[in-house]
């Protein structure tokens, strides 16, 4: 063992390991958030409640249907993102022409909805959802001592967000989003569906959001408010690297993971309250996020 | 001259609004298979607006848009596109978030027998210099116009409707634009053309139309065009 700064390192890893965690979620959930509001012009407001879904079909696909952590995986982000469709179809789709304040206002509702239901249901104490039996376990770093599920979760995170980076900055598809979000009339006109695209980038954007709840039912439980209670922070995560940016989604949600782990050893007091702290700087200094383009 | 028996584009009694105001009113006029047709008419008179409306972007159209026989008048854009037309803005829409690369190969091809890329850079040389730049809009005024004409005859499509692509060009850049398109007409393509500038159309149009106050008031084709000029230079105002 040894002391970093007077902080022994095995609490400080400790830290930036919770760090990383919570910054896989902030990352994954403002993700989704950059690229819906890309894309249809929405603040979607019902992500963090899309995130709990996510969690709850987990658990319930494991209640009812045995089917457990890896098929949940795959199955709640589409079940969850197909919802996500319908929403778009019936709702969102006649809000773009509107003011942000409409769409930020019907996908503030539906996440109400979305939880009352849900506590309705479920009460408001949390279900426990084990961690799959292959990621049991951790193993000792030396100076510290890392859990299985942990590691997993911050490289299946990283691999989602690269991925989905890659996919909009370098490929054809991406282009096509890119493009649609400059002048969706111009790329329509040019033999694209738009519409339909808009509505399956927001099932995307929702999926995105259920994945992040699948992995995080086995560390934070299944509860219906588990995705207000995240949902605050992301919100800033996102004003912080500039709302729309993929890039800026990504490495904010991690580097404000770890800032308020570190903040936890050496400041603790103020551990809760740093990335708004940050939040109000960057609205100073540059209004437009750490990766924003202005206008 | 022999002429197919139904033009590529037919448009009949086209009327069109932007919210409350009715810009065209009643717009009927022919393409026919492999000639360079041109609109020309002042400001505001409706030349852009019956671009818009055959490709399906105004906010409301009425009447009848038949090409190759199909009435695409309640299509949307994105089906008029894959029907085989293809459109090149006045205000260009090169995308700045896209490279010239992807610029250049965002639109779809809707059917076979589009050009290729190195047929592409032989009409356009300077596109594939620039073709490593990073952001589309930082090309010049003259690059960008070769550029959002450059893609769209990759697509396949065989009507190319072109909104006044010498805008604000150097006049040897309006050459190379000029002489672009009279070889997109030997290579079969046809293309609707709208002009304010008459001196430029005359120098590449078989037929020309007048358009004024949303309706179209004259036409005559390429071997009228000396007995018409006095007529024009008074519709145009020039």
């Amino acid at each position: 063992m040894f002391e970093i700064l007077g902080i022994p390192s095995s609490a400080l890893f400790g830290q930036l390991l919770i760090g990383l965690i919570n910054g896989s979620f902030y990352a994954l959930l403002s993700l989704g958030l950059a690229v819906i509001f890309g894309m249809l012009n929405i603040i979607n407001f019902s992500h963090g409640a899309q995130y709990m879904l996510g969690a709850f079909a987990a658990y319930l696909l494991l209640q009812y249907s045995g089917l457990g952590y890896w098929p949940a995986l795959v199955i709640a982000p589409l079940l969850v993102g197909a919802t996500g469709v319908i929403v778009e179809r019936l709702f969102l789709q006649w809000l773009y022409k509107l003011d942000h304040l409409y769409g930020l206002l019907l996908t503030f509702g539906l996440a109400l909805i979305i939880e009352g239901v849900a506590r309705n249901y479920f009460g408001s104490a949390g279900l426990p959802y084990i961690v799959p039996e292959s990621l049991q376990g951790g193993r000792n770093l030396g100076f510290m001592f890392l859990p299985n599920y942990r590691a997993w979760v911050i490289v299946a995170s990283l691999t989602i967000c690269i991925s989905t980076w890659f996919v909009i900055e370098r490929t054809r598809l991406g282009a096509y989003l890119r493009a649609a979000t400059e002048n969706p009339t111009l790329v329509r006109a040019f033999g694209i569906n738009v519409p339909r695209m808009i509505t399956l980038t927001y099932g995307f954007g929702v999926a995105l959001a259920a994945f992040a709840g699948v992995m995080a039912a086995p560390i934070y439980n299944v509860s219906p408010q588990m995705g207000s209670e995240l949902i605050i922070v992301v919100f800033a995560v996102v004003v912080i690297g500039g709302m729309g940016s993929i890039l800026g989604a990504i490495v904010t949600g991690f580097g404000l993971g770890v800032i308020e782990g570190m903040t936890k050893v050496f400041f603790p007091e103020a551990s809760n309250t740093v990335i708004f702290v940050i939040m109000a700087i960057v609205l100073l200094v540059r209004p437009a996020g750490l990766f924003g383009r202005r206008g | 001259m022999i002429e197919a028996p139904t033009p590529l584009l037919a448009v009949n009694a086209l009327q069109a609004w932007y919210g409350e105001s009715h810009i065209l009113h009643d717009v009927n006029f022919d393409v026919r298979e492999g000639e360079v047709a041109t609109l020309l008419g002042r400001n505001g008179a409706g030349k852009t607006t019956t671009l818009k409306s055959i490709m399906g972007i105004v906010g409301r159209r009425t009447g009848s848009v038949r090409f190759e026989g199909q009435e695409l008048i309640n299509r949307p854009s994105d089906q008029i596109a894959r029907a085989g037309i293809a459109f090149c803005p006045e205000e260009r829409g090169i995308f700045a978030s896209l490279g010239v690369e992807e610029n250049l190969l965002l639109p779809p091809v809707v059917r076979p027998g589009g050009l290729s890329l190195e047929r592409i850079f032989e009409l356009f040389p300077n596109l594939k210099e620039r073709l490593g730049s990073s952001q589309g809009t930082k090309l010049s005024g003259g690059e960008q116009q070769m550029l959002a004409i450059g893609r769209i005859l990759r697509t396949g499509a065989r009507l190319l409707l072109l909104d006044e692509p010498t805008e604000g060009l150097a006049p040897v850049i309006i050459q190379q634009i000029g002489k672009t398109i009279r070889a997109l007409k030997e290579q079969g393509f046809t293309i609707l053309l709208v002009e304010q500038n008459f001196r430029f159309a005359a120098t590449v149009a078989d037929r020309y139309y007048v358009i004024e106050h949303g309706r179209i008031i004259d036409q005559f084709v390429n071997a009228e065009l000396e007995a018409n000029v006095e007529k024009l230079h008074d519709y145009l105002g020039v």
